[in-house]
């Protein structure tokens, strides 16, 4: 096991650069996502660690070896790709098996390695069967048993669950997690799903047009979300968003389109005039006769909660998660509130978090 | 409308009957690419091996004569000179052509500047008539003229010109050459497809597990184009061994025979020397040949294990 350390790295392909200048530290045994939008450079950033990509400046270390320019082969690292790779014409076992068959092992030690990371994974019974004889579900644990078999320094896991059913995938997100707590292998998982990352994660790298948005424990993300960009990845349904600006009369208040007014938390910082952006999460919204005007335009009951989604007197969108059962009509008009200590402020212009 | 229905003449009736029936429907849509298959293929097979079993000759209607042609030819020097021809064009050739072919197809498959002109440019001895290439052959082999000959002895690696196609070591050779340089393209290019239809993924994942270049090719590339390899394999070695228009341009079989093939000296005794009993008699005994090829290649090409079950 070993912690990973990006400083500063960049990638350019030919005139185009694709990541700005990105560092990160991973600590020993630790499960970090990245995450992000397609085209983020995640998944560029992760190649990148694996050495199947270069580094056009900046360095990767890998424990206290810079490995620029190491091969990837050298790096002791192994990963699990999205379409998982898996050798058609091996089997089960011989596809676990391969890397050790490259480095020689003897054949008592490559079973025995083969068969443990099977039992971790219940592949136990399949080990005969060809990659084509096996289920989605059954394919990835293949390939995290080729990764486990190897024992590395570090795991990469790109977008492994987003050719599998949704079911599964939650499942499958289960045993990712319950593995990396019985392994504590460091980890670097790449996904564009924010729910996969918020659950699995020790910590998250929010990656946007090849920068670090923000990085941070999973609920450190989801509460003080650092900017506009982290406030409406983070989330679903996502954060309300609404754009105004502050009236400092007897106390600072929120004025958005259409006369919108929420009272800001006392100390925020803001000035009379100031251009924000508010951002509540949907279920900090309450019903309450001081709020503000909603018209509710579509009632989405879950069973676990109803989800109202809503347009304020500006025609601004509102969604709204109650876990009460209130009975809401299409059409009716219902206001709204928020605690004052549960809403973010986002600078109108450059869309850092004002609150504190 | 009810009585105009029922009304309706008994012909109609049929027809409607017929072209409602997938049975009839299906035997019409198949009748003209069987119609084009018994008259071209069948029928001309066919009748040569019944010329076979024939004494007919150019200008005169034959008698059935059993195996008698087959007895001829198996006291026939030359027949089994040519047989023995076959095979040795046949076997060597195919191995040139497979080695020279896969590399040529490994080399495309890398990230080459002008990747596609090169491509396109593989093609080029394919896409060539064959008859006009055996000509540059011919003149390239030219006991006078050669252009080998002729750089060699400019740098001064030999002193006389060498008998291409007089001598019949060098003939065997220099058809063989031709034939290569013939065949390659074919081989190249679908085994270069082939190669496409491997994901990059696979390299990437064997890289990590610590593949050098060779092992990479050892267990990736080369189990994972063997269907292809023996498709390919068979139909280049069908080609080859039925291959005419090479050996009758630039040898015409010579020198004394050594260069004949079995179809060359079928053409040379049914055609030139007017024996279409003999001549078809020749060509009939390739068939145990190719069919022997296609059942090898037959099972050679069965779904392997690996590719068995689960479709995705």
């Amino acid at each position: 096991m070993a912690s990973v350390g990006i400083r500063n790295v960049h990638k350019s392909f030919g005139a185009v650069e694709i990541l700005h200048g990105v560092s990160i530290d991973i600590d020993d045994g630790e499960f970090v996502t990245l995450v992000g939008p397609s085209g983020c450079g995640k998944s560029t950033l992760l190649r990148m660690i694996a050495g199947l990509e270069g580094i056009s400046r900046g360095e990767i270390a890998i424990g206290e070896r810079v490995v620029n320019t190491v091969a990837p082969k050298e790096r002791d690292i192994a990963m699990v790709f999205q379409n998982y790779a898996l050798y058609p014409h091996m089997t089960v076992a011989e596809n676990m098996a391969f890397s050790l068959m490259l480095k020689n092992a003897p054949k008592t030690e490559r079973d025995q390695r083969v068969q443990r990371a099977a039992e971790i994974l219940g592949l136990v019974p399949l080990l005969s069967r060809y990659p084509r004889q096996l289920s989605g579900g059954q394919r990835q644990r293949v390939a995290m048993g080729r990764a486990i078999v190897r024992d590395p320094q570090v795991f990469l896991f790109d977008e492994p669950l987003s050719n599998l059913d949704a079911k599964l995938r939650v499942a499958m997100r289960a045993e990712i997690k319950e593995l990396h707590q019985r392994l504590k292998t460091t980890t670097v998982y790449v996904t564009h799903d924010q729910i996969e990352a918020m659950t699995m994660a020790d910590k998250i790298v929010v990656m946007h047009d090849g920068n670090v948005e923000q990085i941070g424990r999973p609920l450190d993300l989801y509460d003080r979300p650092g900017n506009l960009f982290v406030a409406s990845f983070i989330g679903s349904p996502a954060m309300n968003l609404l754009r105004g600006e502050v009236a400092v009369q007897s106390a600072p208040t929120f004025v958005g389109a259409g006369g919108v007014a929420i009272p800001l938390p006392a100390g925020s910082g803001v000035q009379h005039g100031q251009p924000v952006v508010l951002g509540i999460r949907p279920e900090h919204l309450k019903l309450s006769d001081q709020g503000f005007p909603v018209t509710v335009v579509v009632v989405e009951p879950t069973g676990s909660e109803i989800q109202i989604i809503g347009k304020t007197e500006g025609g601004e969108e509102i969604v709204a998660n109650f876990r009460e059962r209130h009975a809401f009509e299409p059409g009716e008009t219902v206001r709204m509130s928020v605690e004052p200590n549960l809403i973010h402020l986002f600078h109108g212009e450059t869309g850092q978090r004002l609150s504190s | 409308m009810a009585s105009v229905t029922t009304a309706a003449p008994p012909q109609s009736a049929t027809r409607s009957r017929l072209t409602e029936s997938k049975g009839f429907l299906s035997a019409w849509f198949m009748l003209p690419a069987a119609v084009l298959l018994l008259v071209f293929l069948t029928y001309p097979l066919g009748l040569g091996v019944w010329l076979g079993f024939t004494d007919t000759r150019v200008g005169r209607p034959g008698i059935f004569i059993g195996l008698e042609n087959y007895e001829y030819l198996w006291d026939d020097a030359i027949f089994w000179l040519s047989v023995f021809n076959t095979l040795l064009y046949t076997v060597s050739a195919s191995i040139l052509k497979f080695v020279l072919g896969l590399w040529l197809a490994l080399l495309l498959n890398e990230n080459l500047p002008l990747k596609s002109f090169f491509r396109a440019i593989v093609l080029l001895p394919w896409v060539v008539p064959t008859v006009l290439s055996a000509i540059a052959f011919w003149w390239i082999y030219d006991s006078q003229f050669s252009i080998i000959s002729w750089a060699l002895m400019e740098l001064g690696l030999i002193d006389h010109r060498i008998n291409f196609l007089g001598d019949p070591t060098n003939a065997r050779a220099s058809v063989i050459a031709a034939n290569v340089w013939r065949g390659i393209p074919f081989v190249a290019i679908t085994l270069l497809a082939g190669l496409q239809t491997i994901p990059q993924s696979l390299y990437e994942a064997a890289t990590l597990d610590g593949a050098s270049r060779w092992q990479l090719f050892r267990y990736v590339t080369l189990p994972l184009l063997t269907p292809i390899i023996a498709i390919t394999m068979t139909f280049s070695v069908l080609f080859t061994f039925t291959d005419f228009q090479l050996i009758y341009v630039l040898t015409r079989g010579g020198p004394v025979n050594a260069t004949h093939l079995m179809a060359t000296l079928s053409f040379q005794r049914g055609i030139s020397g007017g024996q279409l009993g003999e001549g078809a008699a020749i060509a009939v005994a390739m068939i145990p040949f190719l069919l022997a090829a296609i059942l090898f290649s037959y099972f050679g090409l069965q779904r392997r294990k690996w590719q068995q079950g689960g479709g995705d």
